[in-house]
């Protein structure tokens, strides 16, 4: 069972995001980066299909900086086999949409052996939502997002997909496209061994050829300062004066 | 990486190990620390997940399981263990890793090794050190638990007190008197609890550290085996000096990490906590307070890590780690008493986690070496001009 999970590093959620000089991307000082959250339950659940599976190869593939690698070994270091970086050009340092992502992706996972293809649902960063769909897409897969519950058999996988209450369980034929949903396991911790072993494990790094940006960011804005809280009353006396004012002055009636 | 763990001295891996053991730490401890510091005990299930982890031998060399890393990993680790919230439990562990087995490790027997570090590297035995007694404590040459030749074995009659881990370890390091000599009569050997004549006295009840035990022990007519003798009879005492160095760093290091802590909750308390119409980080009095305790155990961990540094590289380091072991434990009581003054009434509540710490960091002047001793050595070195 042969596995490949793209990756993304991301930003820590405990980071206070501040908005850079160029008002277009997040300041980059002082935030801490990690795999994204989502992508852990990915590579937690190609390490169980090769476990289960007694055989086969995790390879970790991640788009981004230099400094990307370090995710990777993270995931090495959890215990995927081999990582393979798509390095992009820190002098093109444009926004790549999630398309260019997923054909960047693509190209090189025509060239692989694989029997499983994963993804985190989304990234924390951007939320798009999208590259795993529109790689499948690429490669001409099937795909199943939001998965809750996975279960690999020999040249097929079942998939739940957990939707507004509702619980929709899938068959596929493999090869086919994962997306992994928070609650389909629970990620392992690096354990010091795999930590000292992820340096050993092979890491191949490809300088990304970039095309133009075909998406730009105009603007990006911390969302506005929460203000104080006004007392307008108390009691049911309140209410026709809450109501003139959520109509009249937030205009959310 | 945020900015106060800047440091050349971490790499990728260092930082790796920190993440590890911060998020085992936080999902796996943290959310326990009510319950285990109520009930004054913590499962010893965390040694065998520490153990499997590979955190409890991140300096120990690879093939007795350890992670074979330098002290700086060792460092990672002490520092994240603090955001578990329980004193007690974190000392249990540094024990265990660091206060116990180091001297086995340095000195043991292949056989030693394999028979007490590995399992206690892998957390299946727990480990304790036996040096306190209730007449000798930072004067260890005044012990008087003797161990006597019997044949191929050693009996050993006396009492230790202030053990931690002391009424579930499974093995002592011991620190007894085989001869006469104040300093060159005592000798350092390998106890199994399970030895006849053992008993564990009362566990102490203590001002903090609440989640570890603390036992007074009693022996004898204990008899083992004198292959349990640890490196050279009679050459206790300058182990144990020379083995100091790494609890007191271990100390120095804990102790900004708790600075840490309280200088977080400090700021998360100022930051919500309104009075006179604004948030008390608003408040200049405060504000500077504040920058005083980040300027201060900044100050103490850069030391902490100088230390580490000279420790870690094999190079002579009993007056700096002195040093540090002063400067980040006075540091760290200051920090954690401001913490809780800016807390107001809420910090002498046991729910502020404040609270706890100001009672459990009151140790760390007094364990593995008291501020006094530590400064008497400091003098020796810059008054009288002799390095140790």
């Amino acid at each position: 069972m042969d596995s490949v999970v793209c990756v993304k590093r991301v930003p820590d959620t405990e980071t206070k995001v501040q908005v850079g000089p160029d008002g277009r991307r997040i300041q980059a000082s002082g935030v801490n980066h990690v795999l994204n959250p989502y992508d852990e339950y990915a590579v937690e659940a190609c390490l169980q299909a090769r476990e289960k599976a007694g055989s086969g190869e995790v390879t970790v593939l991640s788009l981004g900086p230099a400094e990307a690698a370090q995710t990777i070994r993270q995931a090495l270091a959890m215990g995927a086999d081999r990582g393979v970086l798509l390095k992009t050009d820190p002098a093109c340092d444009y926004y790549m949409d999630p398309l260019s992502v997923a054909h960047a992706l693509a190209a090189r996972l025509k060239t692989m052996r694989l029997d499983l293809l994963w993804f985190g649902k989304l990234a924390i960063d951007d939320q798009s939502y999208a590259v795993g769909p529109a790689v499948a897409t690429l490669l001409g897969l099937p795909c199943v997002t939001e998965v809750a519950e996975f279960a690999a058999l020999p040249g097929r996988a079942t998939a739940t997909r957990v939707v507004e209450g509702d619980r929709v369980r899938m068959e596929v034929d493999l090869p086919a496209v994962f997306c992994a949903s928070k609650g389909l396991n629970e990620p392992r911790f690096a354990s010091l061994k795999g930590i000292m072993s992820a340096k050993k494990k092979p890491l191949e790094t490809v300088d990304l050829a970039q095309g133009t940006a075909r998406v730009e960011v105009v603007a990006l804005e911390l969302p506005p300062a929460r203000q104080a809280g006004r007392w307008i009353g108390k009691g049911v006396e309140a209410v026709p004066e809450l109501v003139r004012r959520l109509r009249e002055e937030a205009k959310v009636l | 990486m945020t900015r106060t763990l800047r440091s050349p001295h971490f790499t990728e891996e260092h930082q790796m190990i920190r993440e590890a053991v911060r998020r085992f730490v936080e999902s796996e401890l943290t959310p326990h620390a009510q319950e285990w510091e109520a009930a004054q005990a913590f499962p010893v299930e965390v040694y065998r997940r520490m153990g499997e982890l590979g955190f409890l031998g991140i300096h120990y060399p690879e093939a007795l399981g350890g992670g074979g890393m330098d002290f700086f990993g060792a460092a990672c680790m002490i520092e994240e263990l603090t955001r578990s919230g329980m004193a007690g439990l974190n000392m249990a562990i540094l024990v265990q890793a660091y206060m116990a087995t180091p001297v086995i490790h340095a000195l043991g027997t292949p056989d030693q090794q394999e028979e007490f570090l590995a399992p206690a590297i892998r957390g299946e035995r727990i480990a304790a050190l036996g040096v306190s007694e209730p007449g000798a404590g930072s004067d260890v040459s005044g012990i008087r638990t003797r161990a006597v030749r019997s044949g191929d074995d050693y009996v050993i009659d006396g009492q230790k007190t202030f053990i931690t881990s002391g009424t579930r370890a499974d093995f002592i390091t011991l620190l007894v008197r085989t001869g006469a000599d104040p300093h060159g009569g005592l000798s350092l050997v390998l106890f199994p609890t399970d030895t006849p004549g053992f008993r564990v006295g009362r566990s102490l009840r203590k001002m903090g550290n609440h989640t570890s035990d603390t036992a007074e022990l009693y022996f004898e007519g204990c008899r083992i085996r004198r292959r349990l003798l640890l490196g050279e009879e009679g050459r206790g005492f300058y182990y144990l000096m020379a083995h100091f160095q790494e609890e007191r760093l271990v100390a120095a290091l804990a102790a900004v990490a708790h600075a840490d802590r309280a200088l977080e909750q400090a700021l998360a308390y100022t930051a919500g906590r309104t009075a006179f119409g604004r948030p008390l980080d608003r408040m200049q009095v405060l504000r500077h307070r504040l920058a005083d305790m980040a300027c201060e155990t900044e100050a103490a961990r850069r030391l902490a890590y100088h230390a580490t540094w000279l420790f870690s590289t094999g190079q002579s380091c009993v007056t700096e780690v002195s040093m540090a072991k002063v400067v980040c434990t006075e540091t760290c009581q200051r920090v954690v008493d401001s913490a809780l003054q800016m807390h107001g009434g809420y910090g002498y509540i046991e729910e502020y986690p404040i609270c706890r710490a100001y009672r459990d960091v009151r140790l760390l002047t007094i364990g593995g070496g008291t501020t006094e001793v530590m400064k008497e050595i400091v003098a020796r070195a810059v008054v009288d001009g002799r390095e140790l």
